[in-house]
């Protein structure tokens, strides 16, 4: 830093200084004691700060933030309950692999390990659940802590970093040296892809009769969408994009078969089960896309590239492996293939399109069951045709989840967003509220459910007062109803405490009224639109719209938990037909 | 199950240790024996563990997820052949007058030092590979073992190569400052 004149600053303001130099212009947070020093130079800065209502809103607030923008987003609590409140989040973050740096103070180095007021060790808690973390407890290490931790967050495989800094770290006063290197000796992460293996892959594709591309939320991390659909368009080559990678590729491109797994697409579950080619980019083998795992694409071979080496051959051997960014991987794939012969594929689209036209999820009827009540489908269905495919759409977790995984016009990157590891219920009103404050001219609509939205829908005040005016469908089944359809499946209909009894209380429209959103009931059909509609048209505060649904639809197909991908039911007692009219 | 040794050369720094004992624990691989010490360079330490795994595929997931920790910089597997390796166990040994030159007899034999007499009791040091310290062990058990301690396993490759040759350490360079 010869260049440039050496400050003297406290640690506080070395950390805001050092947000700053890392382009931060947005943080979410709830001061607290031991934060509390970072909060005043904050106060000055060009940073904006979010004040959320929980820190667990702020830790997917910058989730949303992430997944929306690309950057790194920034949550900040105080220690103990601060931190404890980002666990959720920051254990979301890691399985979805979101770049995110969560700041947390701590208690003074002196107090440390004493059992102090509000002490938690949140760095040791976070291990297994964060890249990285740093407990600083000297000024001068706080310039680099910073670097380094979004450095890590948002380059190899992302992920959340913890930087956990003690009070009078923040307090103390040292030289700003802002580092030019990183010492991070142990940390090479591989983007460019061995020369040959793209080789073997490129032999492995141009021989497979039945390849499919099984596409993975890599593909969002490394943006790498344009590279795909050259690939797609080079190749020919059949596509299904799971939970994580929904609108990384059109679902109105004729080979994209729709999302394989648990609640997959029968064509989709098909494609990878008949394959004898799993093009793997950016997907993990997860048990909901898998099923029982000795049963799951049993004559495919496999190719998998991924920037993180431990995925590979964690849970499917592969015959393939391929490390590296998912942009080069695809990018040398191209040129490789150009000019070179593929095996004919055309049976084979045959058999999936045949699987597709049959299997196709079907048209809803607005209203269903013995009590008439609206069609949780037919509502999210609405919503995306009314809002569109350059809406971003955020959903909780359960049922509501795979419905607007399957139904919503998944058209483009970017614009879906959910808890896919983690699978956590509270997730969509702070994420929907980082998506919008990431992108904020873009429409934002949550896709939630009764269960999940009362777990976190107190954002909707910071979204008020802080002029974030997403916009929030609770589906109201009145029940836990993903847990509910297991109880009816599984449990012989005992619908143990999955009973929400929401049709007494909440009144959800009264309660985002007391939160300064507007509230709108939709119990009959025809008003359906007209809510879509009037919701899409305010823009200067957040809209909630309770739908009162059917508590008994069920989410359809489903491949029971532990069986095997083959066993998958498109209603109850009902398997699909797999060899149709065109035989493989 | 077989037995790997593997020798981790990691990052001097407070919070690793339990960083790789939680890996193992979480991940449900099973440590045989651990030794954790400094190394010629006071920036590292070096970790060696001795894992059973079932297969060759588990030995490559262990190897992949330790190599993860950004903390971790470099990660070898020491075969048998091409290494030496040893333990270190301290064994207090009841000994009276009658039986305490038999005991310096059997020390003697494995190369053992005493470190400690007492009138009823003698300590044992010794070192070795974990075979030699059991065949010990099963010589001094009939005087009465009072009491053991062992250290987990070390080792070094053999040859002139260092494993912080091989971890080719350098820094990550930034272009421009760490952009976001």
């Amino acid at each position: 830093m010869a260049e440039e004149e050496t400050k003297l600053l406290t640690g506080a303001q070395a950390l805001v200084e050092s947000l700053e130099r890392v382009g931060v212009d947005v943080v979410f947070g709830i001061p607290g004691g031991a934060i509390l020093p970072a909060y005043d130079p904050l106060y000055d800065s060009k940073i904006r700060h979010i004040l959320v209502r929980h820190e667990q809103g702020a830790g997917h607030a910058a989730e949303g933030y992430a997944q929306v923008t690309g950057r790194v987003g920034v949550c900040i609590a105080t220690s103990g309950p601060g931190a404890t409140n980002l666990v959720t989040a920051i254990g979301d973050a890691y399985m979805d692999s979101v770049p995110m740096v969560a700041i947390t103070g701590q208690v003074t180095s002196s107090s440390i390990g004493t059992d102090a007021f509000q002490e938690a060790d949140i760095r040791g808690i976070t291990f297994p659940i964060t890249k990285h973390s740093f407990l600083i407890t000297r000024t001068e290490e706080i310039p680099h802590a910073i670097a380094a931790a979004f450095h890590l967050a948002n380059t190899g495989r992302p992920g959340p970093v913890l930087v956990d800094i003690a009070k009078d770290a923040l307090t103390g006063t040292a030289p700003f040296v802002w580092p030019d290197e990183l010492d991070l000796p142990g940390y090479r992460p591989v983007t460019r892809p061995h020369g040959k293996q793209i080789k073997e892959a490129v032999r492995l594709i141009s021989e497979a009769s039945r390849p499919v591309v099984y596409l993975g939320g890599g593909i969002n991390r490394a943006r790498a969408w344009g590279q795909l659909a050259e690939f797609v368009e080079l190749t020919g080559i059949p596509v299904v994009t799971t939970l994580m990678a929904r609108g990384a590729f059109p679902d109105s491109h004729p080979l994209n078969y729709g999302m394989p797994g648990m609640h997959g697409a029968v064509a989709a579950v098909g494609a990878l089960q008949r394959s004898d080619l799993l093009i793997t980019l950016g997907a993990r083998f997860d048990d909901r896309v898998t099923g029982k795992l000795d049963s799951f694409a049993p004559e495919a071979k496999v190719i998998h590239a991924d920037i993180d080496p431990a995925e590979i051959s964690k849970n499917r051997v592969a015959d393939v492996p391929i490390v590296g960014d998912l942009a080069e991987v695809l990018g040398d794939l191209n040129a490789a293939l150009r000019g070179v012969g593929l095996a004919d594929h055309s049976d084979w689209i045959r058999y999936l399109d045949g699987l597709r036209s049959r299997y196709v999820a079907s048209e809803f009827a607005p209203t269903e069951g013995a009590d008439d009540l609206l069609s949780p489908e037919y509502v999210i269905k609405r919503i995306g045709e009314l809002a569109g495919p350059d809406a971003i759409y955020v959903a909780g977790v359960g049922q509501h989840q795979m419905w607007a995984a399957h139904l919503l016009p998944h058209e483009r990157p970017g614009k879906w967003l959910n808890s896919g590891g983690a699978g956590t219920m509270g997730y969509c009103v702070p994420a929907a509220m980082g998506a919008k404050v990431g992108a904020p001219d873009q429409m934002v609509w949550g896709i939630d459910g009764d269960g999940c939205f009362q777990m976190t829908n107190q954002e909707l005040v910071t979204c008020t007062l802080d002029a974030i005016p997403i916009k929030i469908a609770v589906i109201n089944n009145r029940s836990l109803g993903m847990v509910r359809q297991w109880q009816t499946l599984f449990y012989g209909e005992r619908y143990s405490n999955t009973n929400l009894k929401t049709h007494l209380v909440p009144d959800f429209p009264k309660l985002a009224e007391a939160m300064g959103a507007v509230g709108i009931r939709v119990e009959r059909p025809e008003d359906i639109d007209a809510a879509i509609i009037r919701a899409n048209e305010i823009n200067d505060r957040p809209v909630v719209v309770e739908f009162v649904v059917h508590k008994d639809a069920m989410v359809w197909p489903m491949v029971p938990a532990g069986t095997s991908n083959d066993d998958i039911k498109i209603a109850r007692d009902l398997a699909p037909e797999w060899s149709g009219e065109t035989e493989l | 199950m077989r037995t790997h040794t593997l020798s981790v050369l990691v990052e001097n720094k407070p919070g690793v240790l339990a960083r790789i004992a939680g890996l193992f624990a979480r991940r449900g691989y099973n440590i045989e024996s651990l030794a954790v010490g400094p190394t010629e360079n006071e920036e590292f330490s070096r970790i060696t563990v001795q894992v059973a795994v079932s297969t060759e595929l588990v030995l490559e997931q262990i190897v992949k997820q330790l190599n993860k920790l950004v903390e971790v910089l470099k990660i070898v597997e020491l075969e048998d052949a091409a290494s030496v390796s040893r333990e270190l166990m301290l064994i207090k040994v009841k000994a009276d007058p009658a039986t305490r030159s038999q005991i310096i007899e059997i020390v003697q034999l494995f190369r053992g030092k005493t470190v400690d007499v007492h009138n009823d009791s003698m300590t044992i040091e010794a070192t070795g590979s974990p075979d030699k310290l059991r065949a010990l062990l099963e010589m001094l058990a009939p005087y009465g073992i009072r009491e053991l301690v062992q250290s987990g396993l070390v080792a070094l490759g053999r040859g002139g190569r260092s494993l912080s040759d091989r971890a080719k350490i350098d820094r990550i360079r930034l272009v421009g400052g760490p952009g976001n």
